[in-house]
Parts: C-alpha cells; structure tokens; sequence
C-alpha cells in the first residue's frame, strides 16, 4: 500500500492524524486507555470544563433513540484547576495533542478559565458556546452571534499563545451567521457540531425519558445534518474546521474531510466500541491510500458538488 | 483491567417464559470476573447502546449471563443460540467486597438474584441466600444454588412459592437466627434494596447493594449512569455498580 502522510495541521497544531475524540464522550482519557494506548489518536477533547466543579443533572442523563442517543449529563466536572492539578499531568505523558474544552456562565469566567489553561500545557482549547448566558435570560451564547463573538474575544484576549477553537451549536437557523462572527471575532478554528435538541417519551408513563426532559442528540442520526453544517461553514470562513456529529467509521470522517473539515473527532461511536477511534483512523488511511493521495489532508474540501 | 471479547455461546437456555441463560466461551475476561461485576454486550447492529448484564457464574474461561427479555436488546439478545457470537466488555465496575470473617447473606429479587449466585459461591466464609420473586413461575437458579450447596430461603409476592412476602422478612430471619453473618449483599429493585437495607441497619450488620441506571459508555468516561451517593453524583459503571448501603442517597 502507498504511504500516505496521515498529519494534519489544524490551527497551528500539528497531530500526527486527523482523528480526534469529541468533548465529553472520552472523560480525560483513562478509561479508554486501558483498552489502547490513547497516543494512538490525533488528539483528544476533554471533557467540559467549568470554572467551579459540578454536579451535573439528575438522572436518567441518556436514552436511546433511533440511530442515536440523547443526553443531559449537565458538565458534570472537576473544574478547570481539579483538571490542571489532576487530570493534565497524566495527559501530558501521552502522545496525544490535548484539547480543553471550557463553559462559563458569563464571557468573564471563559476569559478567566482561558487564563488558567494559557500556561497549563494543553495545546488548544474548545471554547463551547452551547451554554445559557445567564445575563441574557439563559439564552444560549451560540445562538446569537454577537454574544458568540463577545465570547470569542475574551477567550482570545486570556488564551496567550493557546489556539481557540470555537465549538459550534447546531441549533440555529443559520450557522454560517455564527461562524462569520466567531472568525471576525478572531477565532483561530471552529468545531462542530454539537448535540441537536431532541426529546423522548415513554409512553405508558407519559414521562420524558430524561430527567431534564429534553436533551442533546448525537450518534449516527446526526451525521448528515453535521456534513452538510461542515460544508456550509467551510464555504464561509477561511479557518479551519474540525468536524463531528455522527462519525462512527472511516467513511463518515472522510465525507467530513470532503465537505472541508480539516480533522474530525469521533464520540458517541466510543460507547459501541471503545475502538471506534481508531478503526477510523486506520480506515481513512485505507480510503486515501485507495484514491492515491500522498496526504490525508488532500480529501479536505475535495467534495465536487453538483 | 477491562477488555473486549468476542465470545462464542457455549450454551443457550431458556428458564422461565422471559428469562434466559447464556453460557459464554470468555476467556481471560472470564477469569478475571469478580462478583458483582458486570459485562456490557453489543446486542445487534440496530441497537447503538450496549446492554450491562450482571455476571450471574464465571469458572474458568465461561461466563455466565442471565437476564429477562425486556425491550429490543434483550428480546435480541435471548435469540443468541449455541455457536453464535457476542460482542462483550468486561469485567466492568466495582463488585462486593467480602468482610474480613464471617458469613455473607446474599439477597436477590426477581431478576436481581443472578449475580447473586456467583456472589455466594465465592464467599470465603460461606454464604446463605434469601430469594423473592414475583410467584412460582418466576423461579430462577434455585437448583444452582443447591448445586453450590449455598442454602436458601424463598419468599413470593403471592406466596406461590415460599414465604408469602417480601424478602427483606426472610432476611431479618436469618440474622435473627445466625449471629455468623457479618455483611449483607443485596441485588434487585431499589424498593427491595431499600427495605433489605433497613432490615440488616436493624441488626447492625453492613449491607451492600447492586444499583441500576441507564449507560452509555459503561467504563466510567461519560459520566452519564449518575446515582447520589454520599451528596455527590458517583457512576453506577465505574464507582459502583456495588455501594455501601448506608452511602446510597436513598
Ligand atoms: C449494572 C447492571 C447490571 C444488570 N444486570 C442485569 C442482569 O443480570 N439481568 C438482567 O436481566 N438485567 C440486568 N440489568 C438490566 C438490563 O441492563 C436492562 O434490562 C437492559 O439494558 C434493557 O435493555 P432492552 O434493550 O431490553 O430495553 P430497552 O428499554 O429497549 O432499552 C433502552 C435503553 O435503556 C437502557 N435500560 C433499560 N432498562 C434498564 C435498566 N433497568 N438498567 C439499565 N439500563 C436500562 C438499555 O440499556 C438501553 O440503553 C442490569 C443493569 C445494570 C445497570
Ligand atoms: C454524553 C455526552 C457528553 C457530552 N459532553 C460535552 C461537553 O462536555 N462539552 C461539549 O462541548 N460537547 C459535549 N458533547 C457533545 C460532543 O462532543 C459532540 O459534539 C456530539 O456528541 C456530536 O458528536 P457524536 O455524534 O460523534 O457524538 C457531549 C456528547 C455526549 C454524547
Ligand atoms: S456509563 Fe459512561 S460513565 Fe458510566
């Protein structure tokens, strides 16, 4: 087989492939690590951080759904300083680009987590915007581009040298419109997407499934929705993406590629097969060396739409 | 350390109308198995979740599995047939842990009892078990018991079979009549766990319970199987699925 150069350069960081794990699905690494040596993958996105340590939401946090599950975990979390102190030490020793990933109430306590990480050694941080700004009646920071934008800037203004990828809510009429603003704001990268809103009821107790009712969907059901959100986003902005939503095989993280992701991160997939990762990694690897590429990052933007 | 197998159906059984019994080629994961622990089975392409299935027995490379055919992935998963092959993660969480001496009351209701074969059999003090179940029909494991020579006492929601009643009554027999049982393990619904609990608090003896909620990874890295214990949110798959009774947020 030819080889094929499976590095990647997402936003100045330099993984040795494009497959990343999504926020919240691999906690910090350990778990599955004792199936594989996590330095297997391109890198890794912690678990959501917030300023304080929480609890998190009561349960059930999950139901299964066709194709998919919903969760409402609620950022259960050791807070950003638990994670410097005990978390990122261990990660550090391993091969693997570190990606934090912060959620903050107000743009103030996402200016001052960026501050924290600036110098703690992770490689970038995910900035998630699909929080309630609690100045703002709850709504959500992703949803309205300029409160996008005043996030993107504070996180920008604390994160030093630190590349800031800002994650993406899917639950928007227009993401194209969020994207603009984050990459005006100056955001170094962009990742998406993040859970749909979805809901599920049990019929004979006419109960949601979830405690907190409703929830975010993810899984192989989203993954259409994710490819083409990739591909509207790349069409817009110039910095670069990285995709998820539903990635559970090489094929899926290659229509990413195409649609213009420059590295895509598998999640839900995880919990069917801890493997999951990187079977995609070696089968996007089969799937460029098939098409004769020299370079995984070749299929980024190489869809030719009609 | 957990691992994935792909493990081969020795033999497939079924013991009442919706309770089934799979014996599983399991290897290493077998022989790492620890009571009260549980694997985690892909049931099928359809269903995205895998199913945790308490470790009913485990001898050397076979393990065994018994569960009711509930919804989808179980209904799929009583369909296995000898030869088939399952999709397995295990051995999962944190099972019980036998006191220093003395014997062990084992505690099952309905489809709690299976794990609680293993448990019995592997206590290095000896073990009795009290069992509930819904009536006669429902009985399960009862002759596996005997083979393991654990003695045990019956109760039944409508007296079918045993004592008419709930278990937690034939546990405070026992420890009316056996000072030797230094700990309680119990497994089924949370009302039974609650009550067995009360019973053993009454006599002083620690007691420890198997609880439930839904998955999603089962490995401890999602976060999702929260259960309040001691004020905080611990994880059914990891922490657990066995807690100290007396931590549990009940
Ligand atoms: C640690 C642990 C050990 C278990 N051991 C056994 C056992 O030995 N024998 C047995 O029969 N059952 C056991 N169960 C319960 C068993 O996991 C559920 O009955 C099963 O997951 C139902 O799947 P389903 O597809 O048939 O039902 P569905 O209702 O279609 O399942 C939908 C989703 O909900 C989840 N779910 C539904 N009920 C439960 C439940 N009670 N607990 C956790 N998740 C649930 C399923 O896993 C699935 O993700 C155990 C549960 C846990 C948490
Ligand atoms: C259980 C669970 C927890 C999640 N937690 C977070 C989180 O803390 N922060 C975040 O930005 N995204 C979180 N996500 C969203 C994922 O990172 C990802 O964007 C989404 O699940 C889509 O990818 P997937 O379909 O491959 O899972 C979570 C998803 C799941 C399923
Ligand atoms: S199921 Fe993922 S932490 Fe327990």
């Amino acid at each position: 087989m030819k080889h094929v150069d499976m590095s990647v350069n997402l936003a100045g960081m330099v993984m040795k492939n494009p497959v990343v794990v999504a926020s919240g699905t691999y906690g910090f690494g350990r778990e599955f690590n004792e199936f594989y040596d996590i330095s297997a993958l391109g890198g890794i996105c912690c678990k959501g951080l917030t300023l304080h340590p929480r609890e998190g939401n009561p349960p059930p946090r999950i139901a299964e759904t066709p194709s998919g599950i919903l969760n409402s975990v609620g950022l259960q979390n050791p807070g950003v300083d638990g994670f410097i102190a005990h978390e990122l030490p261990w990660l550090r020793q391993r091969d693997v680009k570190i990606i934090a990933n912060i959620s903050g109430n107000t743009p103030e306590e996402y200016g001052i987590m960026c501050e924290k990480l600036s110098d703690s050694g992770v490689d970038m941080i995910e900035v998630n915007v699909s929080c309630p700004n609690v100045k703002c009646g709850g709504l959500q920071y992703g949803t309205v581009p300029a409160m996008t934008a005043e996030v993107t800037e504070q996180a920008k203004k604390h994160a030093g040298n630190v590349p800031v990828m800002i994650k993406l809510s899917p639950n928007v009429t227009d993401i194209t419109a969020i994207a603009r603003a984050v990459e005006d704001a100056g955001a170094d990268a962009v990742s998406l997407i993040n859970t749909i809103r979805g809901m599920r009821i049990d019929v004979n107790t006419r109960r949601p499934i979830l405690h907190m009712n409703t929830g975010g969907l993810s899984g192989p059901a989203v993954l259409p929705v994710a490819v083409r959100m990739v591909w509207e986003v790349a069409n817009t902005v110039k910095i670069p993406i990285l995709g998820m939503g539903g990635v559970a095989k090489a094929e899926d993280a290659a229509q990413m590629m195409l649609a213009g992701a420059t590295a895509v991160a598998v999640g839900t997939a995880c919990f069917a097969d801890p493997f999951a990762p990187v079977k995609v990694r070696d089968g996007l690897e089969a799937i460029a060396a098939a098409q004769g590429l020299s370079r995984v990052g070749e299929l980024t933007g190489g869809v030719r739409p009609w | 350390m957990p691992m994935q197998n792909i493990c081969r159906v020795l033999q497939a059984e079924q013991l009442t109308a919706d309770v089934f019994s799979l014996l599983l080629e399991a290897g290493a994961l077998a022989r790492a198995a620890k009571p009260g622990q549980f694997v985690n089975i892909k049931c099928g392409e359809g269903n995205l979740l895998r199913r945790p299935i308490s470790i009913c027995d485990a001898e050397g490379d076979t393990l065994r599995v018994v569960f009711q055919a509930k919804g989808e992935g179980t209904r799929w998963l009583a369909q296995r047939r000898s030869g088939d092959e399952l999709d397995v993660l295990g051995p999962l969480g944190h099972g019980y842990d036998y006191p220093e001496t003395g014997k062990v009351l084992v505690v099952g209701g309905g489809i709690g009892v299976p794990p609680m074969l293993l448990a019995g059999k592997r206590a290095p003090g000896g073990a009795v078990a009290a069992v509930g179940f819904r009536d006669q029909s429902a009985c399960i494991l009862l002759e596996d018991f005997e083979e393991a020579n654990i003695p045990v006492k019956i109760a039944s929601d409508n007296g079918t079979v045993g004592h008419h009643g709930f278990v937690d009554a034939l546990v405070r027999e026992y420890l009316t009549e056996d000072k030797t049982i230094s700990a309680v393990f119990a497994c089924g619904p949370r009302p039974m766990l609650k009550s067995v609990f009360t019973a053993a608090k009454e006599f002083g003896v620690p007691c420890f319970v198997s609880m439930e909620e839904r998955m999603g990874c089962g490995i401890g890295a999602c976060l999702v199987c929260a259960c309040s214990v001691g004020g905080h949110y611990r994880h059914v798959c990891k922490d657990g699925p066995v807690f100290n009774a007396e931590e549990v947020d009940w």
